[in-house]
């Protein structure tokens, strides 16, 4: 409950207040929320697997954003930025895709 | 709320396995962990929440605006050759549209545009007549004769201010006006009671007929100093007349030359 509030609090936030991105994390907010994306929907199945753990959810959510980050910055100091955050995106992507499946069988039995 | 997993690891975490969960006393601890787990577990979304609304409307706008550097420099490169190639397109086109208009009378507009040039080049050799506005200077001297150098100056005063054919009329020595055109070797001296131009005796009163910017003759002509100035310190006298139309039929005659070949 907590978590869905502050998710909502957060959009309106960020809706209302319309902050401009610091151009220093421009490459890595994107990465950075979709990071956080596979956090949350791995957290929302290990609920519904009757296995979540704060501490993990926790961690994974701050190390998948830290991770995604790190690798999007050297990827743009290696001269592959791009192909790096696409190659981000896809994993994340997949698991992001593994998640809700494990959660629509959850939730549908299907 | 999130139930709390019994100690056991998530089916995706490797990270709780590699650090298991120390069993703390249970009735100690109880609240504490889990209230600050809350609060921790709502900022994150929150961020999340706040961070992708950010995200959302960053990309909204301009979507250049939020592209990364090395997409803006290949959209250029993109952009920069697409316009190469119109270019040259371009380029292409125009010469065949030019090849097809001219085509068949090609050899016509040459010679048209030959002709063209040569009458311009004969207006400013002074070969031919020419006709367009201009001024009519017409200069009266006293008892004082006015000498040749005051012709030369106004001849250099006019094409100064950018005359394209200047004659100057006098009385000859039969009696009759004489107009004599003005070109590139023409040369001022004083002989008799008058000056020669070319070779030919002129005698004022003196018409110099100019065409050119008629206000900027007349704004050259009448500097401090100047040729009007120069003429009344000497007692003459000197009427600038604007014309809009006003036409110079004398002719020089063509000298070919006889040193000089054209050099290509």
């Amino acid at each position: 409950m907590i978590a869905v509030a502050a998710l909502i609090i957060g959009l309106v936030l960020g809706l209302v207040l319309q902050p401009t991105v610091p151009v220093v994390l421009q490459p890595y907010l994107p990465i950075a929320v979709v990071a956080a994306l596979d956090a949350v929907f791995g957290g929302l199945r290990a609920n519904l697997d009757g296995i979540f753990d704060d501490r993990v959810f926790v961690i994974s959510f701050v190390a998948n954003v830290l991770v995604a980050a790190m690798i999007v910055f050297l990827g743009d100091q290696l001269g592959v930025g791009g192909q790096l955050s696409t190659g981000v995106v896809v994993v994340l992507g997949i698991r992001i895709f593994g998640n809700v499946a494990a959660i629509r069988r959850h939730l549908f039995r299907a | 709320m999130w139930r709390r997993s019994a100690g056991t690891c998530s089916g995706r975490e490797t990270l709780h396995m590699k650090f298991p969960r120390v069993k703390l006393p249970w009735p100690t601890v109880r609240w504490r962990p889990r209230v600050r787990a809350g609060m921790l577990i709502g900022a994150l979304c929150g961020l999340l929440g706040f961070a992708f609304a950010v995200q959302v409307q960053s990309t909204q706008g301009s979507t250049l605006e939020s592209a990364r550097q090395e997409d803006l420099v290949r959209i250029l490169d993109d952009l920069s050759a697409r316009e190469e190639r119109l270019r040259g397109e371009i380029a292409e086109q125009q010469a065949a549209r030019a090849e097809i208009s001219s085509g068949s009378n090609r050899s016509g507009a040459a010679l048209d545009q030959a002709r063209k040039r040569a009458d311009e080049l004969g207006v400013l050799a002074g070969t031919v007549a020419a006709r367009g506005p201009g001024v009519v200077i017409t200069i009266d001297e006293s008892s004082q004769r006015l000498p040749a150098e005051l012709l030369l100056d106004a001849l250099e005063e006019l094409r100064g201010a950018g005359t394209e054919a200047v004659s100057f009329t006098g009385g000859g020595i039969s009696g009759r006006s004489v107009e004599v055109r003005v070109g590139a070797s023409t040369w001022f001296a004083d002989r008799g009671d008058g000056i020669a131009v070319d070779g030919t005796q002129l005698t004022a009163p003196y018409k110099i007929t100019a065409i050119g910017d008629g206000q900027t003759i007349a704004a050259a002509l009448n500097v401090p100093g100047g040729v009007i100035d120069t003429v009344r310190r000497a007692g003459g006298g000197v009427r600038v007349e604007q014309v809009d139309d006003v036409t110079i039929t004398s002719l020089r005659p063509i000298k070919r030359p006889q040193y000089a070949r054209p050099a290509k």
